[in-house]
């Protein structure tokens, strides 16, 4: 089975205060942390998982400047085959939409049978790019995929719903599956992986290797431009405990008491 | 009068909460926008469904077809994408859902009409649209335009306009014939999966210790279970938790999980992003532990403490075991 996973090299931000930069329209990333995007780790891990079973290739893409090699080498090292990079100054300002246009030109001409995504990315968090590759390709989709199970010609998927639910959908191949956190475990990146990886070549595409027009991608390419970025306003507002950790747990303590809660 | 679509979002026998709130929304957008509000339904027998919405909605469209008994996005788009194509609405609003992701995108791309996933909110200014969404785990709001289009496509996030009870509206349900012509092709819906029953209940518990991200590696978990045994309470948390596999599923608290509402429930090391805290924000008491002073969760808890929660959960735990051998 070939299979084609798309990767983003993200800020990781779950534990850090983020500001908001000078242009108003994206964040400051100078002291965070770059990583590949939490859920397309999990689509990566499921692509290998598969391709040890069935054979095949996995093809890893992503969008990014070099920064993003970083991301690409993790791939490579946990088991992909092949490692593309889209970058185009052009590219820059790009929405969801934009974006699966680029993705779409880099893959439709590879080889394939199954199409992975993260679910969503942590930074911008759409939940889109997947879903509109696949109609840009002509392929069917399944979204926040939780267990994949291949039979003949199609896959036998599970989709995470709300309130704990699952639904059991299959999809005839070639579709792309977008993949929700937890479906597998992610493996660790060996020191073998490591060294195969720094010998593989990371193929580099831009705007005209791709033949996209400018207008076709950017802000101009978009569905959305981004007018500005703020910190959210507070409906209401905890009150912050101060103090030593000995004085905000009495604090704390206090106020159970009074409740009854203690 | 052109219209403004809400499609209406069921499973398993039951509207769910995400239509009434767009409907709400929707309401507040076509009368500002002299549009009429129109409830899109698509389903098999679903005629009770119609009548309920007629309430909220100006006019009700009905498909009814067997082949729409399930939700099954290929199916629905092609209603969708023919409806729409039909009667032009200027905005049609879906759920940021598990249904909603699995339509909308590729719908909006069919259709080549604009798209904007995840909004918490959204208003015309002449014929263009603007929309606030959240990037960052909800750390960071985005107020962006939409490309200038004689129609839209919008996801919403549940549970973020309150359904506000009003005089029904008596909307009149019209009934299309289905555009489905063939047989689903690509995606067939096998069955529903039930969650697995769990040893402990965390929706009644009175007393819900959440554990989050923050607590780093497998073998701290016995600092946060001490803090809920101590309280006489139970250990929730939030997704990467289940993930980890540390905790089961039926730990999980927010949209994927369970939805609690304890008389207590303390926030540890979880930032906040809104999946966890729409299952938890409704708690009597809510205290929050965690580094970040910008923390999307202290913008729900009641009490916060902005400090290493290594350094506080164990002291914590101590005074209240003290307070309650008192």
């Amino acid at each position: 089975m070939d299979i084609v996973v798309c990767v983003k090299h993200v800020p990781e931000t779950a534990e850090v205060e983020i500001a908001v930069d000078k242009s108003g329209k994206s964040i400051v990333t100078e002291d965070l942390v770059f990583d590949i995007n939490e859920w397309d780790d999990y689509a990566l891990e499921e692509a290998v998982l598969l391709k040890e079973k069935l054979g095949g290739s996995v093809t890893a893409v992503t969008i990014g400047s070099e920064d993003a090699e970083g991301t690409l080498r993790k791939c490579l090292a946990r088991g992909a085959d092949k490692a593309i990079r889209l970058t185009d100054k052009a590219f820059e300002g790009s929405d969801g939409y934009a974006i699966a246009k680029i993705l779409h030109r880099a893959i439709k001409d590879l080889p394939f049978d199954l199409i992975l995504t993260g679910a969503q990315a942590g930074d911008d968090g759409y939940a889109q790019v997947g879903v509109v590759l696949a109609e840009l390709l002509g392929i069917p989709h399944a979204t926040m995929v939780k267990k994949v199970e291949p039979v003949e010609g199609l896959v036998k998927i599970n989709r995470e719903l709300e309130g704990g639910l699952e639904e059991t959908v299959e999809v005839e191949l070639p579709t792309l599956l977008t993949i929700q956190t937890g479906i597998n475990e992610p493996r660790y990146v060996s020191i073998m992986g490591i060294r195969k990886a720094r010998a593989k070549e990371i193929n580099v595409l831009g705007l005209e290797d791709l033949q996209l027009g400018e207008n076709e991608v950017g802000e101009s390419g978009s569905w959305m431009t981004v007018e500005r970025m703020f910190i959210p306003p507070a409906e209401k507002e905890a009150e912050i405990l101060g103090g030593s950790p000995d004085e905000v747990t009495l604090k704390i303590v206090e106020i159970l008491r009074a409740r009854g809660l203690i | 009068m052109t219209e403004l679509f809400v499609l209406v979002e069921h499973r398993q026998g039951e509207i769910r909460d995400v239509t009434f709130e767009m409907l709400t929304k929707g309401r507040e957008l076509s009368e500002r926008t002299n549009t009429d509000l129109t409830a899109v339904l698509l389903g098999h027998n679903v005629k009770d469904f119609a009548k309920k919405l007629g309430e909220y909605a100006k006019r009700v469209l009905v498909v009814d077809d067997a082949r729409l008994e399930n939700f099954n996005s290929e199916a629905y788009q092609e209603v969708l994408a023919h409806l729409i194509t039909q009667r032009k609405p200027t905005l049609t609003l879906i759920g940021h859902t598990a249904f909603g992701v699995d339509l909308a995108p590729s719908l909006a791309t069919q259709l080549n009409l604009p798209l904007a996933t995840d909004c918490i909110d959204l208003d015309f200014e002449g014929k263009r649209l603007d929309v606030v969404r959240q990037v960052y785990g909800g750390k960071v709001n985005v107020k962006a335009r939409l490309r200038e289009s004689m129609s839209y496509v919008v996801t919403i996030r549940p549970a973020t306009f309150e359904v506000q009870e009003i005089e029904p509206l008596g909307g009149e349900i019209v009934e299309i014939k289905s555009p489905l012509v063939e047989d689903i092709k690509y995606k067939r819906f096998i069955e529903y999966v039930q969650p697995a029953v769990g040893e402990v209940d965390i929706a009644s518990a009175e007393v819900v210790v959440g554990v989050g991200r923050g607590i780093k590696d497998e073998e701290n978990m016995p600092i946060v279970r001490e803090l809920a045994d101590a309280l006489g309470g139970v250990l929730g948390c939030s997704r990467p938790i289940v993930d980890k596999e540390w905790l089961p599923k039926d730990r999980q608290v927010g949209t994927s999980g369970k939805t609690v509402k304890p008389k207590l429930y303390i926030g540890v090391g979880i930032s906040g992003a809104f999946q966890h805290v729409t299952g938890m924000k409704n708690s009597d008491l809510i205290i929050a532990i965690n580094k970040d002073p910008k923390a999307p969760i202290f913008r729900v808890a009641d009490y916060g403490v902005v400090d290493d929660l290594f350094k506080v959960v164990p002291v914590l735990k101590s005074k209240i075991k003290e307070a309650r051998e008192e």
